[in-house]
């Protein structure tokens, strides 16, 4: 296929490589150099995807979903727990760097409603004790 | 070739590797290697069998049409102990229908156990055979069409087979699949670009997700087909970035079709050409409109064009683009296959065929379902969803996704299709059904939906950005106990104006569900304005009179 360049599959790889999975001002500007970008369109492009972040992140993300049906299930609590255990408000990183919290619209799990992805994970029928269970599972191995 | 005496089908899509498909799948090859039967019984990954509850693993076993559900890591090795080795099926674990003896022909079609008004066209073969194989996709008559297509038909006859059939878009706004085609077909190449709209963000909608994860090729042969029909060079598939696994399975097709000459450079032998690539979105549902996904692919912010030009003749790069939707590329290769006349014998007038709904809410069944068109609504939920959950009484139906419509109870008998539903303002759109128990505010559920579209607005124009946010604050005051007699009035004006003025379909159908609810429910708004109580008690309403302090 003709070589085309696309912005979003190369902005997903540099933060896909990032430790703390963002896009670091100076790798955005060494694309858009290097592509012949607008620095303004890059930018505009980056803050308008929710799955982007200009702003470091922690290790793990986790988006819990809060549209109709996992909000129908509950998801309010679960987000409230969420913020309890991990001692910081949606949007948030861990003060140790391992879990960034993050809200997210329908993932397409309703069926198994309420549903979060940590990473690219998918979990489904969450319950407050579940979530307990799932993050050690992550801390296991920090 | 080895023949197996049996073969034992796990689920693996999304919501049975969330119950623990992976770890049944590896216990039953440990265990049927520990009994020596690793020549006679093979073990299939494969897609959702359309059947399994939440949170349970399901596995399917042929010839013998036994469906075992839930199966633990425990009770695996009972299943190979006394069925594998000694023939005794294991009756506390099997389906009850499935005692029936149910040839794999019926099965796949009318009498697919718990869920007997489905009729499955499109997802024939998810939960029979690996995703992931493409020998398993030609077994099952896989390519066929496309080969039938290339040998025997032109472009043109194609593009007439589609229209015969009448197949309609089912990515929400049902356009005439082949009307599109052919208004893409004259358009000047050479370049020309067919996108698939995978991007599937309408909340309470997963119905493309089973289709990609349990029978990719199905899709992607829909697609070689169109551009075949339109003069197709290349094509994207436009998927949303939190679908790993489902882009996983679509690159696996891609992949295979190349090694196998059904995509590259002269396809099948023949001077047909044509390129296919995943693109993955980055978390916007705006994207799912059309020109906003085309503008997404171009490296820009999602925002959508204005119309006309439509995409059919400046879309991709001012290019000619078809766009469709996953589940309308997936018809294709049945209709090419039995043609137009057979897939009119499906659905009813007008709408023909069958529909995917992703079901859910408060019932006892949730999951993807295929459904002949005319089926009502009521035998969808009584049927298929086995009922309102804990027996409470229905309260209303989203019907269609947050853009969608509100059905209430009185409208249980109106048949799922296009005709029948606009008599009731109602569409079937993005094809979710979210069901809603007494236990449910209406307040609350506008309110959830109006936040869902103020995060959402692309911001482009005033009408969307503004009357969102201007929702959303009128209904959080109505919700705590501080709505005014006159906020209705006054949120029938903002979603009117929204309708009449957005740029996008998003800012026009946004308050669809709540113009409804303000007709049907309008007593529930009230209850919280006038009396400052929430009827279902969902609301944390905190009003509190204050006192006169002049005494
Ligand atoms: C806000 C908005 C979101 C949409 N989201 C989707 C989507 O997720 N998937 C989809 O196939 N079509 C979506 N559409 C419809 C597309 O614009 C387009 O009509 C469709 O992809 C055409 O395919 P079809 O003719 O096969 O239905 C959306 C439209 C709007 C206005
Ligand atoms: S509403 Fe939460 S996954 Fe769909």
């Amino acid at each position: 296929m003709e070589e085309k360049k696309h912005l979003l599959e190369q902005l997903h790889e540099i933060q896909n490589n990032d430790d703390k999975h963002y896009l670091p001002k100076e790798k955005v500007v060494e694309l858009a150099k290097k592509h012949g970008y607008d620095l303004a369109q890059v930018y505009g492009v980056e803050t308008f995807y929710t799955m982007y972040s200009t702003k470091p992140r922690g290790k793990h993300i986790i988006r819990i979903c809060e549209n109709q049906s996992c909000h129908m299930a509950n998801s309010k609590k679960l987000i409230r727990h969420m913020e309890a255990i991990l001692n910081i408000s949606v949007g948030e990183t861990t003060e140790d760097g391992f879990f960034t919290l993050e809200l997210s619209s329908c993932l397409g799990m309703c069926s198994v409603s309420p549903a979060m992805m940590i990473d690219e994970v998918p979990y489904g029928n969450l319950t407050e004790d579940r979530i307990d269970e799932i993050l050690a599972t992550y801390k296991e191995d920090k | 070739m080895k023949f197996y005496r049996t073969h034992v089908l796990v689920a693996q899509d999304t919501k049975s590797i969330l119950a623990g498909s992976k770890r049944i799948e590896e216990t039953l090859i440990e265990e049927i290697k520990l009994a020596g039967l690793e020549n006679e019984i093979r073990v299939i990954p494969t897609g959702s069998l359309g059947y399994s509850e939440n949170n349970q693993v399901a596995i399917a076993i042929y010839p013998d049409n036994i469906i075992y559900a839930p199966v633990l890591t425990s009770s695996v090795k009972e299943i190979v102990e006394e069925h594998f080795l000694k023939g005794r099926i294991i009756k506390a674990l099997a389906h009850p229908m499935k005692h029936k003896e149910i040839s794999m022909e019926e099965r796949t079609s009318e009498n697919q156990l718990n869920i007997d008004v489905q009729k499955r066209i499109i997802l024939k073969n998810v939960g029979q055979i690996n995703p992931e194989s493409i020998h398993e996709y030609i077994a099952a008559d896989g390519y066929m069409a496309l080969e039938k297509a290339l040998s025997e038909m032109t472009p043109e006859s194609v593009i007439e087979e589609m229209k015969t059939s009448e197949l309609r878009g089912r990515g929400g706004a049902g356009f005439p699949t082949g009307l599109k085609w052919q208004f893409t077909r004259p358009n000047p190449g050479p370049t020309k670009y067919v996108i698939c709209n995978a991007d599937e963000g309408e909340p309470g909608t997963f119905k493309d997700r089973e289709i990609m994860e349990g029978d990719p090729h199905k899709m992607v042969e829909g697609m070689i087909l169109a551009a075949y029909a339109v003069g197709g060079t290349d094509g994207y598939i436009y998927i949303r970035g939190e679908y790993n696994l489902s882009i996983n399975r679509l690159q696996k097709a891609i992949d295979a079709c190349y090694e196998y000459g059904l995509l590259g450079k002269n396809i099948l032998g023949t001077d047909f050409s044509f390129d296919l690539c995943i693109h993955t979105g980055a978390g916007a549902y705006i994207c799912g409109e059309e020109t906003a996904l085309i503008n997404s692919i171009e490296g820009k912010r999602g925002e959508p064009r204005k119309k006309p030009p439509y995409p059919p003749s400046q879309g991709l790069w001012q290019k000619p683009t078809l766009v469709n939707n996953v589940e309308t590329f997936a018809n294709v290769p049945a209709i090419i296959n039995h043609g137009g006349e057979w897939y009119k014998t499906l659905g009813v007038e007008g709408s023909y065929g069958t529909k995917l709904f992703s079901l859910m809410g408060d019932l006892n069944w949730k999951g993807t379902i295929e459904i002949p068109f005319g089926t009502t609504i009521g035998k969808i939920v009584d049927t298929i969803g086995h009922g309102v959950r804990y027996d409470r009484v229905l309260k209303g139906i989203i019907l269609g996704g947050s853009s969608g419509s509100l059905i209430v109870p009185g409208e249980l008998n109106t048949p799922i299709d296009f005709q029948s539903l606009s008599r009731i303002e109602a569409g079937p759109g993005s094809g979710s059904i979210l069901v809603m128990d007494e236990t449910r505010c209406i307040v609350d559920i506008c309110l959830n939906i109006a936040e869902f579209f103020r995060h959402e607005s692309c911001g482009k124009c005033t009408p969307c950005r503004e009357g969102n946010a201007q929702i959303c604050h009128l209904l959080e005051m109505i919700s705590y106990g501080y709505g005014l007699p006159e906020d209705l009035e006054k949120l029938e004006r903002i979603a009117n104006t929204m309708m009449e003025t957005s740029f996008c379909p998003l800012g026009q159908t946004a308050p669809s569900v709540l113009l409804q609810a303000l007709k049907k429910f309008r007593g529930e708004f009230l209850a919280h304005i006038d009396e400052n109580i929430c009827p279902a008690g969902v609301c944390e309403i905190n009003f509190v009179e204050e006192e006169c302090s002049c005494g």
